[in-house]
């Protein structure tokens, strides 16, 4: 019979190439990781004595911070996911329209038409790091009424960390919500 | 111009210039040609072939290499199952993961060894770093598995007349170490160093600086991301994919995955035009599967950008676009490249939700797996375009009123039969479950109301999503779906089994059976099947299939859901 002659070699094929790939890539990969910043379990950055993970969002939702995005999954880095709503679902638009009203109340004085959607909408992660540029401008008066520290100050803050995209040429401009608020803690 | 689309530009243009030398490349590896890595690779082939207990000169017949892949693949869903069901106890697991279900073992297993990736479950949760890299090693293999039977699929194309077609695990093992390993390995270090995880420690927990407990998944990431790009696999390390900001950190990580989903695709339609030393056809399959991922991507980029109609009407503004389910640092244009690359290539990764795309995105992420060979899985994509190539010749030549022959063999009957079969079977696949499903829905929508996560049009979208992505083993979701119930592991299951090896076997017989056949010189009369006007009677072919078959289903989801929410 044909197939019993494919078995043996087939299984151990299969063991040559379990040991070879699960076994020495993941070793190769893994030593070079040793080199890496933080030996490869995650890219880290301390203040204060606290570390935390540059590339897992945080939830910001206190007043005196900038905000972070919305998230389905409330910034839980052990179960990350999106909303998967889809852009006509009534339940999902009734949500956006509570988030803008929610931003409208805690930043007085500002129009709907400045609420930029990416401070309104959850992310693919639900850890987003980032918001866009637009997103952390408009909370700057907000934050310095509460921090009671000129807004040109925060302006100033908020150019200097905004992340220009690739080379200057490739991909999205944005702040990192962290960051920012890590500096905010120093001024 | 606007940095988001040059960024884009840049992704296709490098994974262009990528391809061209990759295929010459991988075209010298399928014929044994020399190369400079030979010092390297041959000693290591050697020890596989050794162990393996293998001759990798013994020729095969077509039918063969088809028993040899077929008994290799059960070896692995067996094996597969095996680790899936007794994670919990097994080793590496510190993060204590429960082992699998039996129907969600049957699906996971079934999903990563047909190169699918479907996912029913999450990585942080439901898998030890031991389940992981078992998945890990079905991603470098199913795609080597791809990647032979596309070579065997050459050299019938090229032979005169012979039966004999290579060796399957000859093509196999070099696949895998010469192709996939060196290039999955550069990818795996470039993550690393940008910050995706590659540790055996498992979950950290931190305060945030609001003070809240924040648990962190990590584990081998790195290793395993590189391949699920690279093998057309698509699985993600983590629940949402290469949306993760681990899995995916920034934008030089995510230019480096996207070229790694086109990358070997792309450089098969020329490691072809090498083996068969026919580059002009090559530049012709080439070029109609261009225009055909052109005519998906461009209005894709176009919709996403624009943002969603819906929330423009609250009054808001949408600077970059539509946000919904995406990520800042990728912006809605990278993400909607991406949509369309992952779901025309079978990969089924994803930077982006797809249930959250605007309407026609969506749409065209769907079409994109129904046409399922722009560009295509590795490997498996040049088959399926291979069947249109046959319909195309076999339709040209009633037009015209000649024998249909493809590079001097005639083609018959038998071939003809095969080929209408498995062109047939992918939308009678898609179009049956999703109508068995939706029955089973609109009896008792009560007892099923977990299913769906969205209502109406979209919530049909939903279904239709799942079985077109099931049978093209793609394996990207509109991931709204409750999707981990027996119905669900089971269904989609045995379409992806039915899916990947029928597709296999259809064309691996019409090359061999052509193969078989007496070589009749091109003269005058022959159609020539390297020219433009060609490649157009290709494109028809294909797009009146796609037509023919999906426009209803398309009508009753996605489009209805764009016109209720422009009306």
């Amino acid at each position: 019979m044909e197939i019993k002659s494919h078995l043996l070699p087939a299984l151990r094929l299969t063991l040559v190439c379990l040991v070879f790939f699960c076994g020495f890539y993941t070793l190769i990969v893994w030593s070079v990781a040793q080199l890496a910043p933080n030996q490869g379990k995650g890219l880290v950055i301390t203040q204060n004595e606290r570390t935390y993970y540059v590339n897992v969002g945080q939830a910001f939702t206190a007043d005196e911070y900038f905000w972070s995005r919305p998230s389905a999954v409330d910034y839980d880095a052990a179960g990350a996911g999106g909303s998967n709503l889809g852009p006509s679902n009534p339940a999902h638009l009734a949500e956006v329209e509570q988030r803008i009203r929610y931003f409208l109340e805690h930043n007085p004085g500002l129009d709907r038409s400045q609420v930029p959607s990416d401070l309104v909408t959850a992310s693919g992660s639900g850890l987003d790091p980032h918001i866009s540029v637009e997103g952390a401008r408009v909370q700057v008066k907000r934050i310095a009424r509460l921090r009671k520290v000129p807004e040109e100050t925060l302006r100033q803050l908020v150019d200097q960390y905004t992340e220009a995209p690739l080379l200057g040429l490739f991909g999205t401009a944005r702040v990192h919500v962290l960051k920012i608020n890590l500096a905010l803690q120093n001024l | 111009m606007n940095t988001e689309i040059l960024g884009i530009v840049l992704m296709y243009v490098l994974v262009l210039a990528l391809a061209v030398p990759l295929g010459r490349y991988i075209g010298k590896v399928f014929n044994h040609e020399s190369t400079w890595l030979d010092a390297l690779f041959n000693p290591l082939d050697r020890l596989f072939f050794q162990l393996g207990g293998i001759d990798p000169h013994r020729p095969m017949t077509w039918k063969q290499h088809l028993v040899a892949l077929l008994t290799i693949n059960m070896i692995w869903f067996i094996f597969s199952l095996f680790v899936l069901t007794n994670m919990s106890w097994l080793p590496l697991n510190p993060d204590g993961n429960p082992s699998m279900s039996a129907d969600l073992a049957f699906n996971t297993s079934v999903s990563f060894v047909t190169n699918t990736n479907l996912q029913h479950y999450s990585g942080e949760t439901g898998l030890s770093y031991l389940g992981q890299l078992t998945l890990m090693l079905w991603q470098f293999i199913s795609a080597g598995t791809g990647m032979a039977i596309s070579a065997v699929v050459f050299h019938a194309l090229r032979e005169r007349t012979t039966g004999e077609l290579g060796n399957f695990y000859g093509f196999f093992v070099r696949s895998c170490t010469r192709i996939l390993f060196p290039i999955a390995l550069i990818g795996a270090v470039i993550l690393v160093f940008n910050g995706t995880p590659m540790t055996f420690e498992g979950k950290d927990t931190i305060t945030t600086l609001e003070g809240v407990t924040q648990h962190i998944s990590r584990g081998p990431a790195a290793a395993f991301i590189s391949i699920k790009q690279l093998g057309t696999n698509g699985g993600g390390y983590y629940g949402p994919n290469s949306t993760h900001p681990l899995e995916n950190p920034n934008y030089l990580t995510n230019l480096l995955e996207t070229v790694f989903i086109f990358l070997i695709p792309l450089a098969l339609v020329f490691a072809m035009g090498r083996v068969v030393r026919r580059p002009r056809l090559a530049w012709m399959v080439y070029g109609v599967m261009t225009v055909g991922f052109l005519l998906l991507v461009v209005p894709s980029i176009y919709f996403e950008m624009k943002g969603n109609p819906a929330l423009a009407d609250l009054g808001i503004a949408q600077p970059l676009g539509s946000m919904e389910g995406k990520e800042v640092r990728f912006g809605p244009a990278a993400s909607a490249y991406w949509a369309i690359n992952t779901t025309c290539t079978s990969n089924g990764s994803v930077n982006a939700m797809h249930d959250s795309l605007t309407p026609l995105t969506g749409l065209f992420a769907l079409l994109g797996m129904m046409i399922n060979c722009f560009y295509g899985g590795v490997g498996v994509g040049f088959l399926n375009f291979f069947v249109f190539i046959i319909l195309a010749v076999f339709i040209s030549g009633l037009l015209v009123g000649r024998t249909p022959e493809f590079l001097g063999k005639k083609v018959e009957a038998r071939e003809i039969k095969i080929a209408m079969l498995v062109a047939l079977l992918h939308p009678f696949l898609i179009l049956a479950g999703t109508a068995l499903a939706s029955y089973l829905y609109t009896t008792n929508p009560t007892e099923y109301a977990d299913w769906l996560n969205n209502p109406g049009f979209h919530g049909f979208s939903e279904i239709l999503y799942e079985f077109s992505s099931a049978s093209a083993n793609n394996g990207s979701g509109f991931e709204g779906l409750g999707d981990n119930t027996p119905f669900w592991n089971l269904v989609s299951g045995l379409v992806m089994l039915l899916a990947r090896y029928l597709p296999i076997i259809g064309p691996v017989a019409i090359a061999g059976l052509l193969a078989r056949k007496k070589y009749i010189p091109e003269g005058a009369g022959t159609l020539k099947t390297d020219t433009a006007t060609f490649g157009i009677m290709v494109l028809a072919v294909i797009s009146i299939v796609a037509a023919l078959a999906f426009f209803p289903a398309l009508t009753l989801g996605p489009l209805a859901e764009y016109f209720t929410m422009t009306k």
